[in-house]
């Protein structure tokens, strides 16, 4: 056994939890950890069932370790596994579903392009010839008449949403689309676009939550 | 220290030169001291408009490049005491003059002219690049055509990155057209570029018969295109003029007689 302490087992109200460290080899954490099981705490892992939180810190693993984490665990009989959380997929998660929302004033004009990592709100107009490029979804509280591109680096489930849609070119991953040949749709009020099965559609933007399906939270009376 | 303005439009053949040499003009029919500066080096054609061709001497790049003083260059007009011209070079190109060298001519003459309005070639490369170099603001010209708009567009958005703020001329409108909905509506065009509207400029055949003339065309106050420059220039000195009424032509002979008689 290492004379560094890897895993630290804390009691808490729900149960267990375990909280691995997150700098050392994976194969030194499976052994402390069966060592632990075994040999040191045995007499406080038997008895009552107990629930069990796996806190893995910033590493980043596969589910093939997770299921070795989990196997050593169940070994013990009476721990329930609750989760296993890595600070790393967390922050992932929240990068994938609302990365970074840039906001911007101003006039696109002819010529001028906006490329951004991540969302972008703009403030203003995007004249003809004039471009946004963003890997994330585009939203234009103006007029947005040039040509705007979001997930310009592959992802499907973006949009472009403008108070006035009326674009030279949408594009949306590897889709390029062009009104009105493409879609026409009534005064272009208050429209997004977006992939489906590979094909772009507008619709009204209070249509939006249904292709979300975003949890919805009323407050008030 | 004078005012710097740079006449521009993007797209070529809207009315640059004419407007520059009209606005001009105007302007020292005011009793402004004005230099109109040609920067269409190897296009060059404000003299031509002004009727001055045959007394340029020395020109711009004659001056940047220190073969005479800036005095020399100039070229007085024939009709105004106070309204000179730095004519453009006709042999050399727009690479012969560097940017840094067109505004320390344009400081040196606003030094001496309350304006000095500069007509820019058409395009945005080197040429752009000198015009604008010097200027504290902009006028850019366009015709209700898409494509012009759409190049004033991509200027404005230049300027604006130049920290220059520009102002809008909207020429050749042919009321006719505007009426039966062809033409580009002026509040279209003001909405598309989003920029303070200086003018409205009527399409005027005068305007082509002075300019082979030499001779602007406000100078003849029967041009209707004429009233329109007065009115920028007036405008430009910060009076507050309305825009003019554009179908005054088609109200007739007897319509005006009775607004004469005051029963109209």
């Amino acid at each position: 056994m290492t004379d560094k302490q890897h895993i630290t087992i804390k009691g808490v109200k729900e149960g267990l939890v375990f909280i691995l460290d997150d700098r050392c080899e994976f194969s030194a954490l499976l052994d402390e950890l069966h060592y632990k099981l075994e040999k040191t705490h045995q007499q406080l892992l038997t008895g009552p069932l107990m629930h069990v939180n796996v806190k893995l810190g910033s590493r980043e693993t596969t589910d093939e370790e997770k299921e070795q984490i989990k196997s050593v665990l169940r070994q013990q009989g009476n721990l329930l596994i609750q989760s296993i959380q890595s600070d790393a997929e967390l922050q992932s998660q929240t990068e994938a579903n609302q990365q970074e929302l840039k906001v911007m004033t101003g006039i696109i004009r002819s010529g001028q392009v906006i490329t951004h990592d991540g969302s972008l709100l703009l403030l203003g107009d995007l004249h003809p010839g004039g471009s946004i490029i963003c890997t994330g979804d585009i939203y234009v509280m103006g007029t947005l008449a040039g040509m705007a591109h979001a997930g310009s680096e592959g992802r499907t489930d973006v949009i472009i949403a403008a108070s006035l849609l009326k674009p030279t070119q949408l594009r949306i991953a590897e889709v390029i689309s062009r009104p009105p040949e493409e879609w026409l749709t009534g005064d272009a009020a208050m429209e997004y676009a977006f992939l489906q099965e590979g094909a772009m559609q507008v619709d009204k933007t209070t249509q939006l939550f249904r292709m979300r399906r975003e949890p919805l939270v009323y407050k008030g009376v | 220290m004078g005012d710097a303005i740079v006449v521009t439009s993007g797209k070529g053949g809207v009315g640059k030169t004419t407007t520059s040499a009209n606005v001009g003009t105007a302007l020292a029919l005011l009793g402004k001291k004005v230099c109109m500066v040609d920067t269409d080096i190897g296009l060059r054609n404000l003299d031509v408009v002004m009727g001055l061709e045959n007394r340029i001497v020395y020109d711009l790049v004659d001056v940047a490049e220190g073969r005479c003083r800036l005095q020399q260059a100039l070229v007085k007009d024939k009709r105004f005491e106070e309204l000179y011209m730095l004519p453009a070079a006709q042999t050399k190109d727009k690479h012969d003059v560097t940017p840094e060298q067109v505004r320390d001519i344009v400081l040196e003459l606003k030094k001496e002219f309350d304006y000095v309005i500069i007509d820019c070639p058409a395009g945005i490369e080197q040429g752009f690049r000198n015009a604008v170099a010097g200027a504290d603001h902009a006028i850019v010209v366009t015709t209700p055509e898409n494509a012009a708009v759409r190049d004033a567009d991509r200027v404005i958005g230049l300027l604006e990155q130049s920290q220059i703020t520009a102002k809008l001329i909207i020429n050749r409108i042919r009321p006719a057209m505007l009426k039966t909905g062809d033409m580009l509506e002026i509040d279209e065009v003001c909405q598309v570029l989003a920029i303070d509207l200086l003018g409205i400029v009527p399409d005027d055949e005068k305007v082509i018969k002075s300019a082979n003339a030499g001779e602007p065309t406000v100078m003849d106050p029967s041009s209707r295109a004429a009233i329109a420059y007065r009115n920028i220039a007036r405008r430009i000195l910060g009076d507050m003029v309305p825009l003019m009424p554009l179908d005054e032509k088609s109200a007739g002979m007897f319509k005006r007689f009775r607004k004469f008689l005051g029963i109209g």
